[in-house]
């Protein structure tokens, strides 16, 4: 892992790296990025590990689609970018939310209207640069692969301070949203109040696209939503354990990113950030899972289990249709504890002993 | 001479076509449409909408190295989808199923190839300076850069895609509709999948060229998934899916030619009507059928559970 042992160096000091280290913070423009992109990481990690957990990674695309034409449909208007990016991603997010967020079931449709979505985004780019008396040719650029250390000081605190709140609100909602993910049928139960919990969620995903479009672009967010996630469930069963462990992997690819576009300016920053959240992920892939003792709660049923091509089975059955057979056979299914609900019916027929 | 629109469509035609340029893209523009709508109709059918738009994502980093390296942008684009259409046709198959919004891991997998191809394609812009203009036109699609090479190019990688897909028609489709049964009735299931995994290649490549990388849902998804909405006739089907994938083709590039506004949003716009009205069709056409026969709700139900 190259940030940690970037980190470990740090620490260490050795000479020519902890000089090089001071030099690069003396920067001012390295440490709004570090700034931003530290806060914003944190909330892309926490939130894309939920949203890797609820099977909403479609949401992360949509959004990221929805923020470009956001951004330049207020570029367009020739108002902030930022008001149109936080008010389509938000507003976006939860009426996913209210549809129910389940994409799954019919991609085509869902691909067809985003994208219909971009094709907008198009249509304020061509209106922005041939109308806008102030247009820069950059604008669409720095939308769709962002620019971290094109953040101004204020730029950087105001994405830190709303980073910041976004995760409190993550954390505020966070023991009833993973309750409501793990196990919806128990949770309603329990009066959990689920339906309103998933379009709040989606909303806060919306507002963490909005806040990831501005260090790393639209079309590149969902990598940093999904990369970390994906890599921390993949490293352990264990639900909060794993929400920090998503959280920083995302901040130590932003880290890593940053020094990386440093050392070597010619490659732009967010793809040394999205290279090194892949490689983490690759190296996940690769590293043996930590499992959870027993009687822990896990985010896998029959996570027991060793065999991990059950796992990647999971997801087999996920389009459309055949699902209602899993759910069907779910509930005749006599298990300690109820398998995943509607959520996850692939996951609990795959996990569950034949 | 600037083009300007009249109430007299001949004259605007014979005007758009004396633009030789106009005349490359329509030319590409018509093969393109003949081939995604064709394999796209099957693509539909087969649930693999999203191995396309990830092959055609994979087809902006490749351009974008074909152009730092200096070669045509073609070769990049083929190279890339083809050689990402193998890597798919190797993996096993439970990993190759569940689009986007599938389950946990894998839509995050696939999530992520997306976004570090599409951060590939950034870095090779970034390092060939100068050239960030161009960017737009790789994502968004243009008419005015398509080069006579460019079109041969297209017809060359359409002709056998076409006869392939022909000689293919009848095992692929049963392969497609009922695997487990081909596969007992000696259909190779699995080679016929990874031919077509090519096919969809060279169509999200070709497409890729028209309506940019990011907007390939416009000629390969949208046409077919409006077919597919109407009916369930295969030959028909096929047929209704090309001839709406020609008319958002024609109608977007003409529009776009004589707007300020470029292609990429003309095209999503004329696909995402037409299947927006299919939709609306269906509907109320499974709602009357339903009240003329009440017997035959089940049937209609069933039809309407049909790969959207």
């Amino acid at each position: 892992m190259s940030g940690l042992a970037a980190l470990g160096v740090l620490r260490t000091g050795g000479h020519d790296p902890a000089s090089g280290l001071a030099h690069m913070l003396s920067h001012p423009f390295i440490v709004h990025a570090l700034v931003a992109g530290t806060a914003v990481a944190a909330v892309c990690g926490l939130a894309g590990y939920f949203v890797v957990l609820r099977g909403q990674v479609f949401a992360g695309d949509a959004l990221g689609h929805v923020a470009y034409t956001g951004a330049l449909a207020a570029l367009a208007a020739g108002i902030d970018p930022r008001l149109g990016l936080f008010a389509a991603t938000i507003a976006v997010g939860f009426g996913l939310g209210l549809l129910g967020g389940r994409g799954a079931a019919n991609d085509v449709a869902i691909g067809t209207i985003f994208a219909w979505v971009l094709g907008l985004g198009v249509f304020f780019l061509a209106y922005y640069t041939t109308h806008a008396s102030t247009g820069n040719s950059t604008a669409n650029v720095t939308v769709l692969f962002g620019s971290i250390f094109g953040l101004s000081a204020g730029a950087a605190a105001t994405a830190a301070l709303i980073a910041v709140g976004l995760t409190a609100l993550l954390l505020l909602i966070g023991r009833p949203l993973m309750f409501a993910t793990l196990d919806p049928a128990v949770a309603v139960a329990a009066g959990v109040p689920v339906r309103l919990l998933g379009p709040l969620f989606l909303a806060l995903v919306g507002a963490t696209a909005a806040e990831a479009t501005q260090v790393i672009g639209a079309l590149l967010l969902l990598g940093l939503l999904a990369a970390p996630a994906a890599a921390a469930q993949h490293l352990t069963d264990r639900p909060w354990t794993g929400l920090w462990l998503s959280a920083g992997l995302a901040v130590t690819s932003v880290w890593a990113g940053v020094t990386i576009t440093y050392a070597a300016p010619r490659i732009p920053a967010s793809f040394a950030i999205i290279a090194v959240a892949t490689a983490l992920y690759a190296t996940a892939l690769l590293t043996p899972r930590l499992r959870a003792g027993p009687g822990r709660t896990t985010i896998r049923p029959g996570a027991a289990s060793p065999d991990p091509s059950r796992a990647a089975a999971a997801g087999r059955s996920a389009s459309g249709g055949r699902d209602a057979v899993s759910d069907g056979r779910d509930l005749g299914r006599p298990r300690g504890r109820p398998a995943g609900g509607r959520r996850r019916p692939a996951a609990a027929a795959a996990g569950g002993p034949r | 001479m600037q083009p300007h629109l009249s109430w007299d469509l001949v004259e605007d035609v014979r005007q758009m076509l004396a633009f030789p340029f106009m005349v490359n893209a329509l030319r590409a523009g018509t093969l393109v449409a003949v081939v995604a709508g064709a394999i796209g109709w099957v693509m539909v059918l087969r649930r693999q909408s999203f191995a396309g738009h990830t092959l055609a994502v994979v087809g902006f980093p490749g351009a974008a190295a074909a152009i730092w390296l200096g070669v045509a942008t073609g070769w990049g684009y083929y190279g890339a989808c083809i050689a990402s259409a193998l890597v798919i046709a190797a993996l096993p198959p439970s990993a190759r199923r569940g689009g986007l919004g599938g389950f946990g891991e894998e839509s995050a997998l696939i999530g992520t190839v997306q976004a570090f191809a599409l951060a590939c394609g950034f870095l090779f812009v970034s390092l060939y300076h100068g050239f960030l203009s161009g960017l737009t036109n790789l994502l968004f699609g243009t008419i005015s850069g398509v080069t006579g090479t460019q079109v041969q190019v297209l017809l060359l990688a359409a002709l056998p895609c076409l006869v392939v897909l022909a000689v293919l028609g009848r095992p692929l489709l049963f392969a497609s509709i009922d695997p487990d049964l081909a596969g007992a009735r000696g259909v190779p299931v699995r080679l016929v999948g990874a031919l077509f995994l090519l096919m969809l290649a060279v169509a999200a490549a070709g497409t890729s060229q028209i309506t940019g990388s990011l907007l390939v849902f416009a000629l390969l998804v949208t046409p077919a998934a409006t077919a597919h909405r109407l009916t369930a006739r295969p030959a028909l089907g096929v047929g209704l899916s090309v001839g709406f994938a020609l008319v958002a083709s024609w109608v977007g590039m003409t529009v776009a030619f004589y707007s300020p506004y470029p292609i990429g949003f003309w095209v999503t716009t004329v696909t995402f009507a037409g299947y927006l009205l299919a939709t609306g069709w269906r509907l109320a056409a499974d709602r009357v059928g339903q009240r003329r026969r009440p017997g035959s709700a089940v049937a209609s139900a069933a039809a309407r559970g049909m790969p959207a």
